[in-house]
């Protein structure tokens, strides 16, 4: 299964990143592999449809799992129609690797 | 004790809150309660005219069940028309689209697609986890 995870930096000890589709990075994390990647956000700057735009690129990805700060309601939509659970975690001052921790413990 | 009830996707709740005999003097102020889920049954086999299995997949659980809810939600109907009730629609055992989760361990979010089988939560795998009704 395919798990992302939102981040502000492309290594482990980056901070997580509460925002879903203007997140700087999405790490990614493959249960069968169990080698996490970093893929940049390429609409992070964008004006508007970040979100949606986001929310397109996991199913692309094939990813189940999406953890972050929150959602927009079009993202919410869009994750929810290609079932895709979203996960919201309120603290955000972990890194990626103390939620892969949690995650895997 | 039991096992937890599987929760039963609903994709619209019934756009009722109930419905109630008229011209009748035998009427008895007592009702029956439809659940949402068997609401959705109904729908899905006699207004969508799907089959038991297709219905039971939309719904995310096994044929059996579904056959289970949809007896049910007859014998309740028939029940009412028969003995003049009123019929009223209750929440029951449903889980609509974009319900959402609360762990109480971690405080984290969550929704649960269709294909996940369990309900603990998928930071912590807590168990105490419950629907925030909104």
């Amino acid at each position: 299964m395919k798990t992302v995870i939102t981040s502000k930096r492309n290594d482990h000890n980056a901070p997580f990143d509460p925002r879903f589709g203007r997140a700087a990075w999405f790490c990614m994390i493959d249960d069968e592999s169990g080698k996490p990647g970093f893929i940049e956000n390429d609409q992070a700057e964008a004006t508007g449809g970040a979100g949606v735009k986001a929310a397109e690129k996991m199913v692309e990805l094939g990813v189940q799992k999406v953890i972050s700060g929150d959602f927009g309601p079009k993202a919410k939509e869009l994750l929810e129609k290609f079932n895709i659970q979203m996960v919201i975690i309120t603290d955000d001052h972990q890194s990626i690797k103390e939620i892969i921790s949690r995650l895997t413990n | 004790m039991p096992r937890k009830k599987r929760l039963r996707k609903v994709v619209a709740p019934p756009g009722f809150k109930g419905y109630k005999p008229y011209g009748s003097s035998q009427y008895k102020k007592q009702y029956v309660e439809l659940l949402y889920e068997e609401y959705e049954a109904i729908k899905l086999a006699d207004y969508d005219l799907l089959n038991h299995l297709e219905a039971s997949k939309l719904m995310g659980v096994s044929r059996p069940t579904f056959a289970r809810i949809y007896e049910s939600a007859r014998r309740k109907l028939a029940n009412a028309f028969v003995e003049t009730k009123e019929i009223r629609s209750v929440f029951g055992n449903a889980r609509l689209d974009g319900t959402w989760y609360v762990c109480d361990e971690c405080n984290a979010r969550f929704t649960i697609p269709i294909h996940i089988r369990d309900q603990a939560c998928p930071i912590c795998r807590s168990l105490k986890t419950k629907i925030i009704k909104n």
